[in-house]
């Protein structure tokens, strides 16, 4: 269970640290704790899995990375564990999950490919598709990112 | 996945932005750390990630959380929007603190959003208020497995 001070450092932490030669201090000194208290209660979350990578979150559209596609797979669902971690394997595979399908749409594999260019993508995609053996996939370019932010976690009230 | 192609980073520069998103230092002084790896000062490392910041290659320093680790539920939700109703739904859409990420895409199901709430229910809640004040038709794609989640890139060529 987490306690009220854990919550509030979660809160601090899905923020920005301050560029600045000390920035845990900084958050220490906000939350009126010690900033060995703070440290210790970092790499504690960190060991739990709850915090899942501390550090720098990229733009990728500005670091280079212009093409997102996500490839939809249509896998049988027996073999769908299988493929789903070969796929998973892969270096270009950012994401990979496993979905419900509905009719009309029988797509049950999902992942996540970055490239610079589109034919970088279809390029990926196509070697990704002899790799596993699965004929039915879709690419579905991003057209336009409109939201891309960080969860924010225990901000809603009395949650 | 690879940035070789863009210019403006030097080697020393990506194999910097590498290391702050995977291996931040939890230590007082993160970027003396940093900066011991790579023979830089603390002030040079700092300097970097201020550029970089303001390229805004950076969005921000901190944590990232499993949702699922602390008590919180997500899914993908896919839906048909058509071109008139686009930019009410995506202002609401958007508006939602719920809602993290949103991106148009290439298909009939075109808006394809997150959502990450405290409860199944309260997802349900917000497909539900998207149907009846939109009419919309959403497809709710909670992860039944989950095999892969990388949320770094790699910034040196090669596999991270």
């Amino acid at each position: 269970m987490l306690t009220e001070l854990d919550k509030a450092i979660i809160r601090e932490l899905q923020g920005d640290l301050p560029l600045v030669p000390r920035p845990y201090a900084a958050v220490a000194r906000k939350l009126n704790i010690d900033e060995d208290l703070l440290l210790e209660k970092i790499r504690w979350m960190k060991e739990q899995g709850m915090i899942r990578r501390l550090g720098a979150a990229i733009r990728h559209r500005e670091a280079g990375f212009t093409a997102n596609a996500m490839v939809v797979w249509h896998v049988k669902e027996e073999e769908a564990e299988e493929v789903g971690k070969k796929l998973a394997a892969c270096p270009e595979v950012t994401h990979c999950y496993q979905r419900p399908e509905f009719p009309g749409w029988p797509y049950n594999l999902y992942t996540m490919i970055h490239g610079q260019t589109r034919e970088e993508c279809e390029a990926m995609a196509k070697r990704l598709s002899e790799l596993v053996g699965v004929s039915d996939y879709r690419i579905l370019y991003s057209t336009r990112e409109l939201k891309k932010s960080s969860m924010q976690y225990y901000v809603e009230n009395g949650d | 996945m690879s940035l070789e192609k863009v210019p403006v980073l030097t080697e020393l520069e990506r194999a910097v932005l590498n290391e702050v998103q995977n291996n931040f230092p939890i230590a007082q002084e993160p970027f003396r750390e940093l900066g011991r790896k790579f023979g830089l000062s603390e002030e040079e490392v700092l300097a970097m990630l201020k550029r970089f910041k303001e390229a805004g290659y950076i969005r921000r320093l901190g944590a990232i959380f499993d949702s699922r680790k602390l008590g919180y539920v997500s899914t993908l939700c896919a839906a048909k929007v058509s071109e008139e109703k686009m930019e009410e739904v995506c202002r609401y859409i958007n508006g939602l603190i719920e809602v993290t990420h949103n991106y148009l895409r290439e298909h009939e199901y075109n808006m394809w959003f997150t959502v990450i709430a405290h409860s199944r229910e309260r997802i349900e809640e917000i497909i539900k208020e998207l149907e009846t004040r939109f009419g919309l038709e959403v497809l709710n794609l909670p992860a039944k497995r989950f095999f892969k989640i990388k949320v770094n890139f790699d910034f040196l060529g090669g596999s991270a």
